[in-house]
């Protein structure tokens, strides 16, 4: 009931602000379209559909950091937590409630792009459907991102590190540039990091490879995992040091 | 007799400094008890033990015969909380924010929809009820607020500076709603409005040092200091606290 009852808030809070519409929805499809249209005119293996969309998929996704990580630190900083704190809830409430509702957010934001992407040439298959759901750890992975920033930051700090986030996970993941280009130390950061495995294992899991895919969804549960349970730790401390 | 709220040695140490010394304090069902204080007196940590956001460091808080320490959950089931900062969700209107305080009471969603409805006539929200909290005045945030709080129909209610930077039309206003509560539900305010907690409260607490430093009705306090105005008697009060 509560955790139902908080969710649905959450969700209401995010969807009404213009700006979740905007960076999490228009500006990646601004980009899908815009690469398109170059594509069309000087094309480019890396920017075919095919692995355009998964890309950019990630991408949209990364945006769900600053969505979860500024209403919790809004919540904070406007004492609506420490309204919160005041009733029965549980810590573990409090982080379902929070992470629950952006799940089917983020699954809306990668339907939307698949469904862009048809427009411009992507044909209809079960392999989207696989995309997508193998899209889900990502989610998980930026909405921990999300949790953890809000939980230790003001919500303007939030706005300035999601945007550091952002760019990593564009530069490090190999939407915009093949990561063998750059190889060496570049490759082997970009390997230790998620973002890149988001990318492959969205990658493969479109082109029907699902054979590798194992290792990618294990490097990024595993980030989200620790991010989590960082988020948690620090929630829990929050509650009790207000 | 059992006591809304019951404090024996309650004390807060934040590393060299003890914000609330070894208070004791007792308030009755029904009552409006005012917690007085200048800044740093101890009030806001005492409201903050008190409702189960901060563990105290030594001695015991009972809310009608509960130990907040012991047993926060079935203590914060009957206690509610309007924080000094107006908190509530921006993006929601007036009843949605409060059919979800309900929700987080756990009540379900058929009479969070009828508490809901009881509160905006109570608190008369009629005219704002559909609107966004975010685009609401500072006196209509503070009304949700403290219709949020009651939501949930609690024994106790905390107001931390209910009518803070209110102008004099809302302050009475919110005054009309909170002296309808007397004898109803306990009521805890902290102030820094002396005529606030004197048309109010039954009781009046002096904070200072985190001690209390005297407690009473409002001709009593004034008895006590021998003075004949109020803030004379407050100042009094705080000053011989302070030089102890």
């Amino acid at each position: 009931m509560r955790i139902k009852a908080f969710s649905v808030r959450c969700l209401k809070e995010i969807l009404r602000d213009p700006l979740s519409l905007v960076f999490g929805i228009a500006f990646p499809l601004v980009l899908l379209f815009l690469m398109s249209a170059i594509q069309a005119n000087i094309p480019v293996a890396m920017f075919q559909i095919e692995r355009l969309a998964p890309g950019i998929a990630v991408f949209g996704l990364s945006f769900i950091t600053l969505f979860s990580g500024s209403l919790i630190a809004k919540d904070r900083t406007s004492s609506f937590l420490t309204r919160l704190f005041a009733s029965p809830m549980k810590s573990g409430e409090y982080i379902a409630g929070y992470t629950l509702p952006l799940l089917p957010a983020a699954l809306m934001q990668s339907v939307i792009c698949f469904a862009a992407a048809m427009l411009v040439g992507l044909k209809f298959s079960a392999r989207i459907l696989l995309c997508i759901a193998a899209l889900i750890p990502s989610a998980l992975l930026f909405i921990a991102f999300g949790l953890l920033f809000g939980c230790i930051m003001s919500d303007k700090a939030v706005g300035g590190i999601s945007s550091i986030l952002v760019n990593a996970a564009a530069w490090l993941s190999g939407i915009w540039f093949d990561l063998e280009l750059v190889g060496g130390v570049f490759k082997k950061i970009a390997y230790c990091l998620p973002f890149v495995h988001c990318v492959d294992a969205a990658k493969l899991a479109l082109s029907g490879s699902c054979a590798g895919i194992g290792v990618h969804l294990a490097w990024i549960l595993g980030y989200a995992a620790v991010i989590f349970a960082a988020a948690v730790l620090c929630f829990s401390r929050k509650m009790k040091s207000l | 007799m059992e006591y809304a709220v019951e404090t024996h040695r309650l004390s807060k140490n934040y590393k060299d400094t003890r914000a609330v010394n070894g208070l004791d304090l007792t308030i009755k069902k029904g009552e409006i008890f005012a917690l007085l204080g200048v800044n740093g007196a101890g009030k806001s940590t005492t409201i903050r033990m008190l409702c189960g956001l901060s563990e105290p460091s030594g001695g015991e808080a009972l809310l009608c015969g509960i130990n907040i320490a012991e047993n926060p959950s079935e203590a914060k089931k009957i206690l509610n909380v309007s924080p000094q900062e107006t908190a509530v969700a921006p993006n929601l209107s007036v009843r949605e924010n409060l059919e979800l305080m309900a929700g987080i009471y756990g009540v379900g969603a058929h009479e969070a929809r009828e508490r809901a409805s009881r509160q905006i006539e109570r608190l008369s929200l009629g005219q704002v009820a559909d609107k966004k909290a975010k685009k609401l005045s500072g006196g209509w945030q503070r009304r949700l607020s403290i219709a949020m709080a009651l939501i949930s129909e609690p024994e106790i209610l905390f107001l931390d500076e209910p009518t803070l930077g209110l102008d004099v039309l809302a302050r009475r206003e919110l005054w009309g709603v909170i002296e309808g509560m007397k004898g109803s539900k306990t009521v805890i305010l902290t102030t820094h409005y002396l005529d606030e907690a004197c048309a109010l409260a039954d009781r009046i607490g002096i904070m200072a040092n985190g001690s209390l430093k005297a407690c009473g009705t409002e001709k009593e306090l004034l008895e006590l200091s021998g003075y004949v105005s109020f803030e004379d008697a407050f100042v009094k009060l705080c000053s011989e606290a302070e030089k102890q």
